[in-house]
């Protein structure tokens, strides 16, 4: 006899969780729905945290290894709050014959920020992306969702002083 | 994910190091070869799991054919000449031995399995007797969190066997993987330390199927850490059957 | 639908577009809208006049993107159109009152040059010049009739017969048959079957798939659809790669569109075949290029490969027969069946058919999208189309395949471009990435990144390319910096080997490709950094002597 599925209760009565429901809806609930559904939880909340997983993980009826396996495997999720903005670096090829790699070298000193990492006081995270297939434009950078292109150190410092 | 035996399957003929056998189509080269007494060396492929085919130490040549292939994944087929012990492939083998040996730390002397180790073993079968790649250094973690069992990722070769009997055998599924690449590594639950673990039975089938010294009883010292995995042919035989 | 209806309806919608008399299109792919596409859009959208006569269009990609943001003006009788280039937005006025009379030459973009001549579209027919959010703009330009006469008139072997006699490869990389691969997927026996378009476009340098999406989006679905008619499978997923937003958001669309239309969905044109297809998102893992990882992470895994064979067309999603093609493979597959196999076949060469896209990026002059047919010199690819390398530097070399692929240098420049020549000397095609580089590349460093991404992207499930690409890059490293000796160099050569043989899947097994390529290019590039031989001896005795004292 199969046991009666039991739906879990959302982490916090926070309005986004519905929206996550959503997406979980719309796929039946089904496991095989588990990279979506954490694209949505992490649209909405920036990132994935325990209480998160655990309650994908059991309104999914997955084991949390694999939640947790799934989402460290996949570079795009990040289990860290990200800081107030992010500047992606382009480190596709053409980026970086052009010189992808001095604007994070820029960057990293400016902010005190190494790759990958957020500055302590949570306002800038620097990351670095896999061609994000503007290389009509190398070297390309994403600031805050907008695409600059073309870009030298300095160019990128001003941006960047202008968001934050 | 190999497909379970159909009950009409053909009988083929084929070679191994140009000795002549016949199997069913659905028999993979290592089992044939094995039940025939030819050693190919294998490190994840463990029977009664399901087939990973990830150490590559099983490869084997085909004859006619540029690639190699996994003899552990590969099924046998007609007319196949199949070569399992050439210079080419003996080196490979030592290579990749040498490479997990560099990846974490894999120092006998003091580990509890020492003497029972199928790593060790493999490195004395295929003739590795030194290490020319540089190690890594990188230190893991010992948990001794839990009341029974320890896992020390030091001495951990990934090869999947704790992931795939807990999931496969115990259906608990409390192993899986982290991270990817050379960061990966084997975690219970969400990530968090084995003792605290709520999927966890304690059934410790992990760590008889596990290789080497990485999934060890409490209490054991060097040398102690016998395996035993009578269990998994009968239990995979009965979960088959359902 | 019947053909008929279907022609009709182009028919209609192609009468609307010619009572305007002047067509302005705005290039709205990725690239124009990142240099302010969109705010000249809407300053020309305002500029206009009322009424019928001028018609503004947020099209797809044109292929000059290094000149972006493009527009073009597409004039009632002219034949030629005028195109601008680095366009703003304050341009727009004065684009619009020379309409008709004169040509804003400030901003005029040549179209003479070779970069447009030599081209020969059949992928990219579509782009830059239809809307891709408009179905109706896909069915005035032929779309839909390929399927629409296939599912009413043809059989799915004629369909599949078409494919065949084109002798189309896949654009994925590997360049296997696509027709062969239709049939193995249509001969086995299973109810269910899946059809699955592989758009995760992970080679870094690479944006051709993302251009058709983003251009011409309707193209894909036809493809598909044709696709699953031919093998017999009803249900279809697109995997892309969740970098690319807008072209997941033009796919999601379309597929609204067409099933509105009953193009896809229950008994497309009221035949008994049904086709639903279905938007999946990558995560940023390079590996879910590979089929067998791609189908793990449709499932919602961890996007590890496993072994072949089986093939995905006999093993594939969730245990059925799944045919996976690549992006620009279905965007093929609707003018084969539109204009039949053999007029595929007369283009290109002897053993690879058809036209490719290349992205043309890195020390070149224009960077962009260009589609020529298979076997032209790389020569007139870099050096024609491509302009040359600027600020008068000299060529090196250009690197083809990323990856998985290698750098050819300055005497392979006559070779043909297509599958076998490429693999003969040492390259591949791979999805069509080229990256020019000049004598500022280093190309130790070159070989050093790619290993970088090799290893990064590694998924770690086996022992060579996990363990493997990590001591390669190592390796790169210490003779990049200097330290490296030649028996550090031997080892590197070995692993390189070893890697290539035993890795599970197509990511280890020519992740060694670039430092392959570029030792046999560049050799001395990497010998002119070695520690030489005397020095390291030297370098052992005193540690030795430190040792002993
Ligand atoms: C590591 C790796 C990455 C790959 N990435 C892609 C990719 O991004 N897009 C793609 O179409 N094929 C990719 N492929 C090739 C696919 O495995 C597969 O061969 C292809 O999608 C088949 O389509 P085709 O026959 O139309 O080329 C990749 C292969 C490997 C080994
Ligand atoms: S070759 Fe690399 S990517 Fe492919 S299975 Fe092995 S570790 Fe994974
Ligand atoms: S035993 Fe075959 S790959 Fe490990």
């Amino acid at each position: 006899m199969p046991l009666q599925r039991i739906k879990p209760t959302p982490p916090s009565d926070d309005k986004r969780w519905k929206l996550i429901d959503v997406t979980m809806r719309r796929n039946g609930y089904a496991g095989h729905a588990l990279i979506e559904t954490l694209h949505s939880v992490q649209d909405a909340f920036g990132y994935l945290d325990d209480p998160a997983m655990k309650f994908v993980a059991s309104a999914l009826n997955l084991p949390l290894s694999k939640v947790y396996g799934v989402a460290t495997f996949y570079h795009l999720f990040t289990l860290k709050p990200k800081g107030k903005h992010t500047c992606v670096v382009c480190t596709g090829t053409a980026c970086y014959i052009k010189g992808a790699g001095e604007l994070i070298d820029g960057v990293s000193e400016k902010y005190d920020v190494p790759l990958g990492e957020t500055t302590a006081d949570r306002n800038l995270s620097l990351i670095g992306a896999r061609c994000v297939g503007a290389c009509g434009l190398a070297p390309a950078v994403v600031l805050d969702g907008v695409m600059l292109g073309k870009l030298k150190v300095d160019d990128l410092l001003e941006h960047i002083e202008k968001v934050i | 994910m190999i497909q379970t035996p159909t009950p009409n399957v053909r009988v083929v003929t084929f070679k191994i190091d140009d000795r002549d056998f016949s199997a069913r189509e659905d028999e993979t080269i290592i089992q044939v070869a094995w039940e025939n007494g030819i050693r190919v060396p294998s490190l994840c492929y463990l029977e009664g799991l399901s087939v990973w085919g990830a150490c590559r130490l099983c490869v084997v040549e085909i004859v006619g054919s540029p690639r190699l292939v996994s003899s552990c994944s590969t099924r046998v087929a007609e007319g196949m000449e199949i070569r399992t012990d050439s210079e080419r492939l003996q080196a490979y083998r030592r290579m990749i031995l040498e490479l997990l040996f560099s990846e974490r730390n894999h120092v006998c002397s003091v580990c509890v399995s020492n003497g029972h180790c199928e790593l060790q073993n493999l490195a004395q079968q295929c003739g590795m007797d030194h290490v020319r790649v540089p190690y890594r250094n990188k230190v893991y973690q010992v948990d001794s969190s839990h009341d029974l069992f320890r896992v020390d990722h030091n001495r951990c070769v990934l090869c999947s066997r704790c992931i795939r009997v807990c999931d496969e055998i115990e259906g608990a599924h409390t192993w899986d993987s982290k991270g990817r690449g050379i960061d990966t590594q084997v975690i219970t639950d969400l990530n968090r330390p084995w003792g605290e673990s709520d999927s966890c039975t304690g059934c410790g089938k992990c760590v008889q199927v596990c290789p080497t010294g990485a999934l060890v009883q409490q209490g054991t010292s060097v040398g102690e850490m016998h395996k035993d995995r009578k269990f998994l042919p009968y239990l995979s035989r009965m979960r088959d059957a359902q | 639908m019947h053909i008929d209806e279907l022609n009709e309806l182009a028919e209609q919608i192609r009468t609307q577009h010619q009572s305007c008399q002047h067509c302005v299109r705005v290039c709205m792919a990725a690239s124009c809208q990142s240099s302010g596409a969109d705010d000249v859009l809407k300053r020309l959208e305002d500029a206009a006049p009322e009424g019928d006569q001028v018609q503004v269009k947020s099209v797809g990609c044109m292929g000059l993107c290094s000149a972006g943001p493009l527009v073009e003006v597409r004039s009632r009788g002219d034949d030629q159109p005028i195109m601008y280039q680095h366009v703003e937005s304050q341009d727009a006025e004065e684009i619009m009152g020379s309409l008709g009379d004169s040509v804003v030459q400030r901003l005029e973009c040549p179209t003479s040059i070779p970069f447009f001549q030599r081209q020969q579209k059949i992928v990219l027919e579509n782009s830059g010049i239809i809307d891709p959010e408009d179905i109706e703009d896909y069915i005035a330009a032929d779309g839909y009739s390929a399927l629409v006469e296939a599912l009413t008139e043809s059989s799915p072997a004629e369909v599949l017969n078409e494919v065949n006699l084109s002798g189309l490869r896949g654009r994925g990389g590997g360049g296997y048959p696509t027709g062969l691969k239709w049939s193995t997927v249509a001969k086995m026996p299973a109810t269910q079957k899946y059809v699955i378009c592989n758009a995760d476009e992970g080679d870094p340098g690479a944006f051709m798939d993302r251009a058709v999406l983003e251009s011409d989006p309707h193209r894909i679905l036809e493809g598909m659809a044709l696709a699953a008619y031919a093998v017999g499978a009803n249900r279809g997923y697109i995997y892309v790669r969740a970098e690319y937003p807008l072209a997941i958001d033009r796919l999601k669309k379309s597929i609204r569109q067409a099933t509105r239309k009953g193009l896809l969905g229950a008994n497309v044109c009221d035949t008994p075949f049904s086709f639903d297809i279905e938007v999946r998102l990558g995560a940023g893992a390079f590996v879910c290029g590979e089929e067998t990882a791609l189908m793990q992470s449709v499932e919602g895994e961890r996007g590890q490969p496993r072994p072949r064979p089986p093939y995905p067309a006999e093993l594939g999603l969730w245990g059925f027969p799944t045919l996976i093609n690549n992006v620009e493979t279905y965007a093929n597959i609707a003018p084969i069946v539109r204009n039949g196999g053999e007029w595929f076949a007369s283009i290109g060469t002897e053993r690879s058919k058809g036209t490719k896209v290349f992205a043309l990026a890195g020390r070149i002059h224009n960077t962009g999208l260009i589609e020529v047919p298979m076997g032209v010199p790389l020569r007139e690819i870099v050096e024609e189309i491509g302009g040359g390398v600027p600020d008068g530097r000299r060529f090196k070399a250009v690197q083809t395949g990323g990856p998985s692929g290698g750098c050819l240098p300055a005497e392979q420049m006559d070779l043909p471009v297509d599958y076998d020549s490429l693999r003969e000397v040492g390259s591949i095609m791979g999805s069509g990435g080229m990256i020019v580089m000049d004598e500022t590349s280093s190309m130790v460093d070159v070989a050093r990144y790619f290993m970088e991404f090799c290893m990064t992207e590694s998924c770690g499930k086996c022992v060579p390319c996990r363990v493997g690409t990590y001591q390669m890059h190592e390796l790169l490293t210490k003779i990049a910096a200097g330290k490296g000796t030649s028996a550090d160099l031997a080892l590197l050569e070995e692993l390189c080997e070893v890697v290539q043989m035993t890795s599970l899947c197509g990511l280890g097994q020519t992740a060694p490709n670039p430092v392959v390529s570029t030792l046999q290019y560049f050799r001395h590039e990497y010998e002119e950094k070695l520690i030489r031989d005397e020095f390291v001896d030297m370098e052992q005795q005193t540690e030795e002597m430190e040792a002993v004292s």
